[in-house]
């Protein structure tokens, strides 16, 4: 037997023991995802001990290093993993942001002051980051961005306004970009981490079309920010920050995957009925669902494929954004068809029922997918200038 | 790798100005004898043939990337009709069959063909051609069309009913036809993209029990597995098709000026051209994983060749309608290139059932 199949079976064994039923069941709202953090909540005890568990093996981060508590699997082990979860329905332990975007970037950009100290409470959980990138004046035009960082010897005195930072008020650390030359745009930005209970820090959440606030306006009034907390050299974090970019498409796009959700075919085959053969009556919902599980499951190819060649360093670095675009406006087309699948059903806001309106509220939620992590027209200008090579104006 | 050898081979022998050279000459063979040997010289004839039978036993993913640049060149050529779906079949016939066969096809001497469609759209679970018990042998009698190579073909491959009823996969027996046989006639037709597929005519074909392909009733399952392979074939062959029109584009998006600038400038056209390219990715990546499972022989290869032959249909779709679009005026003459993939793709895309065919055929498996 060959040693990954042999890992196969073990892994295999391990979850099977290890996953308690609980975590096993399709994840049906927000509060079935764990976000760790200083202010962790736990809806159940399957959920801690799930996640305890894993840390344990490093596999909340499978394929980091041993010595920052990642589990220093190879890419084909972390591959026969997923699949294995994926096999038996085993939830993620973590649905960190900061695991999938800020830990790579750590891990090819940070001192090795900053992997020690910011790594392993990553994957555990313990510190949930957000992102300050986007400003009122700055979003798709995000190097345009005025936060300032002033040179203060030993610190940086940061000032200034985030716009859209996802869940700021519940974060306990901020990866920021704040400019520190004002003579060149690109060249005149830095990547700074600071935790978000400095003095100075404040929040002030945004409510979205689906009636949750996951994001706020941030205010920086003369943070201060210790040196050692610049990633990546000074005046050069517009590198870091693209590079964390790149990550941060790659998991936004995995949101078409659709794990635990009820199939559409079956949704609409509850709601609208079926003919005497077993199709369904509205043929030409059907039909469009039928397309649409096409592009669905050719999708899931092209990002298995993705992930192996990035893993591989094989991937061009603007691939993210066909995948990021792909996959995004795919998902915005799943949670139409749903809509439109669920009937009347779908658009009950609040009901025991509904689970509180999931259904509604989730494709409200989606229409940000092409917003988020840079624009879907922002992807087509990348794809057309740096894959394409299409000349500039 | 093979890719290192097949690239300027076609690129070389058989570009485009082959296939016009066919066309405008009015040849009615619908390929070159010539060149199919050169395809037999490097061991392509027998490129999903097992090693024990002298072929390189190599897997789909091989033969996908024959098709794919069959594809990028518009090279008229029975590959995929012979070495793909003629083998993949025989894999299923009896020692005589194979021993019979599989020399002269790899040698380049002999052409096969499958002759599945009865009506206008692929409907291979709807078999009517009747084979009836004559003796120890059967007499067929029916119809076939969009044959592909079939005029020309040494051997047909003939799915025919021998019991149940019309739309039952059970009584399909498959039958190894040689083309000289007495009531058998073969007219070719010319396609929108210039090849030629027969309208086979079965009058009263006498065959022995000998030519029989696996089992008489149970010839579905082969039929199965030859057409996966096929379509997985032709799916390899849109992305060749879509990958071309969508480079040719993108060419003369950064050569031609109107307005002052290079066309390729503009956002409008930016965009179209960088979404359709996503669209090829994504088929691409489909392609390649159905290759995989059927080289695993995977339970889940058929879907996943189903899923394939669907998304390359739409997306190798827009790429040569974009294609044109994008082009101007100089997209709609003969002269230029683009209209001959638009052509060729509409063909493929139809062969071996079209997207809806194939998604149709998913939302019943999946039970909606
Ligand atoms: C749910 C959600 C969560 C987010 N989370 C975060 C976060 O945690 N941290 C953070 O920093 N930011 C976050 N963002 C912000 C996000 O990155 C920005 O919204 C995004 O980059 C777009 O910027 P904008 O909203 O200013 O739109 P604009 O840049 O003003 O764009 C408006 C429209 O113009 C189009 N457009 C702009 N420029 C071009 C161009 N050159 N060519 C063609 N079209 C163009 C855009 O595509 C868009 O359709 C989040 C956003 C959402 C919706
Ligand atoms: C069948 C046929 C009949 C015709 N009959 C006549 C006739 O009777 N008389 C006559 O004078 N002409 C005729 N024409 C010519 C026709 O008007 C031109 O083909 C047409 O104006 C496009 O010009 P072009 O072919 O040079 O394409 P180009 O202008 O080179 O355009 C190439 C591509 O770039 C796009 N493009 C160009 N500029 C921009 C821009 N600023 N923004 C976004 N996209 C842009 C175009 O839409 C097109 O997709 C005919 C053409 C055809 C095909």
């Amino acid at each position: 037997m060959s040693d990954l199949e042999t890992f196969r079976q073990t892994t295999r064994a391990w979850l099977e023991a290890n996953c308690p039923a609980e975590m096993r069941l399709p994840i049906r709202s927000e509060e079935d995802l764990v976000w760790g953090g200083r202010r962790a909540v736990y809806k159940e005890p399957a959920q801690k001990l799930w996640l305890d568990r894993m840390v344990a093996k490093g596999w909340t981060a499978p394929d980091w290093p041993e010595r920052y508590g990642g589990g220093g699997l190879s890419p084909e082990e972390t591959k026969i993993l997923r699949n294995e979860m994926g096999r038996l329905g085993c939830r993620s332990p973590l649905s960190s942001f900061g695991l999938s975007t800020l830990g790579p970037t750590l891990l090819k950009y940070g001192t090795e002051e900053q992997k020690q100290e910011h790594l392993p409470k990553l994957l555990r959980g313990e510190i949930l980051w957000c992102q300050g990138y986007s400003e009122p004046g700055a979003g798709s035009d995000l190097a345009s961005l005025s936060t300032r960082a002033e040179d203060k010897g030993d610190h940086f005195l940061v000032s200034g306004q985030k716009i859209w930072t996802s869940d700021a008020d519940k974060a306990d650390w901020i990866f920021c970009l704040v400019r520190t030359d004002t003579s060149s745009k690109h060249s005149g930005i830095s990547f700074l981490l600071f935790d978000m209970e400095t003095p100075g820090v404040l929040t002030k959440p945004i409510k979205l079309i689906s009636g949750a606030s996951p994001f706020c306006e941030t205010f920086f009034d003369n943070v201060k920010v210790p040196k050692k907390n610049l990633v990546g050299a000074l005046n050069k974090g517009w590198d870091v920050a693209k590079y964390l970019l790149g990550h941060e498409r790659e998991s936004i796009s995995g949101f078409g995957s659709g794990s635990g959700q009820l199939e559409l075919g079956e949704m609409a085959k509850r709601t609208t009925g079926t003919e005497p053969d077993g199709r369904l009556d509205d043929p030409i919902l059907r039909a469009r669902v039928a397309l649409f599980e096409v592009r669905a499951q050719a999708f899931s190819a092209v990002s298995e494929r993705f992930v192996d060649e990035l893993k591989h360093e094989r991937a061009h670095p603007a691939q993210a954004s066909v995948i990021k675009y792909f996959g995004t406006e795919l998902n915005k087309q799943r949670h139409e068809l749903m809509m439109d699948a669920g009937g009347s059903d779908a658009l009950e806001w609040e009901s025991e029922r509904s689970r509180g309106g999931a259904n509604v509220r989730a494709w409200l939620r989606t229409k940000a997918n092409s917003i988020e992590g840079g624009t879907s027209e922002v992807q087509l200008n990348i794809i057309a200038k740096r894959i394409l090579e299409l000349p500039g104006v | 790798m093979l890719a290192d050898t097949v690239r300027p081979f076609l690129a070389e022998q058989a570009s485009v100005s082959h296939m016009r050279a066919l066309r405008d000459a009015d040849d009615r063979t619908g390929f070159s004898p010539e060149l199919w040997k050169r395809f037999a010289e490097l061991g392509l004839t027998g490129v999903l043939m097992d090693e024990v039978d002298g072929g390189l036993g190599l897997g789909h993913v091989e033969a996908g990337i024959v098709l794919e640049e069959i594809g990028r060149n518009l090279t008229p050529s029975p590959f995929l009709e012979t070495a793909v779906g003629a083998v993949t079949t025989l894999k299923g016939g009896s020692a005589t069959q194979r021993q019979a066969w599989l020399p002269r096809v790899l040698a380049g001497e002999a052409v096969g063909a499958l002759a599945v469609d009865e009506t206008a759209r692929h409907r291979p679970e709807r078999i009517g051609l009747h084979a009836e018990r004559v003796g120890n042998g059967f007499r067929l009698l029916g119809e076939k069309r969009f044959v592909t190579y079939g005029h020309v073909a040494n051997f047909l491959i003939v799915a025919a009913r021998t019991a149940g009823s019309e739309h039952e996969p059970l009584g399909i027996t498959l039958f190894l036809v040689e083309s000289n046989v007495a009531n058998l006639t073969a007219e070719a037709d010319r396609l929108a993209d210039a090849s030629l597929a027969a309208r086979v005519k079965f009058g009263g074909v006498q065959v022995s029990r000998d030519a029989v392909i696996g089992e008489i009733d149970l010839g579905f399952g082969i039929l199965t597995a030859t057409l996966s392979a096929l379509r997985a074939g032709v799916s390899a062959e849109l992305v060749g098709v879509g990958s071309h029109a969508l480079a040719m584009t993108v060419g003369y998006l950064k050569q031609r000026k109107q307005f002052g600038r290079l066309i390729g400038s503009f956002q409008a056209l930016q965009h179209r051209a960088a979404h359709l390219y996503a669209e090829m990715e994504v088929a691409r990546a489909a392609v390649l994983k159905a290759q995989q499972l059927l080289d695993g022989k995977d339970e889940r290869a058929d879907q996943a060749v189903m899923v394939a032959k669907a998304m390359s249909g739409m997306a190798s779709a827009l790429a040569v309608q974009e294609g044109i679009q994008m082009h101007g005026g100089i997209g709609m003459t003969d002269e230029y290139d683009i209209g001959l993939y638009m052509k060729r793709q509409r063909v493929l895309a139809e062969l071996f059932g079209d997207a809806d065919y194939h998604a149709n055929f998913l939302a019943k498996l999946a039970g909606y």
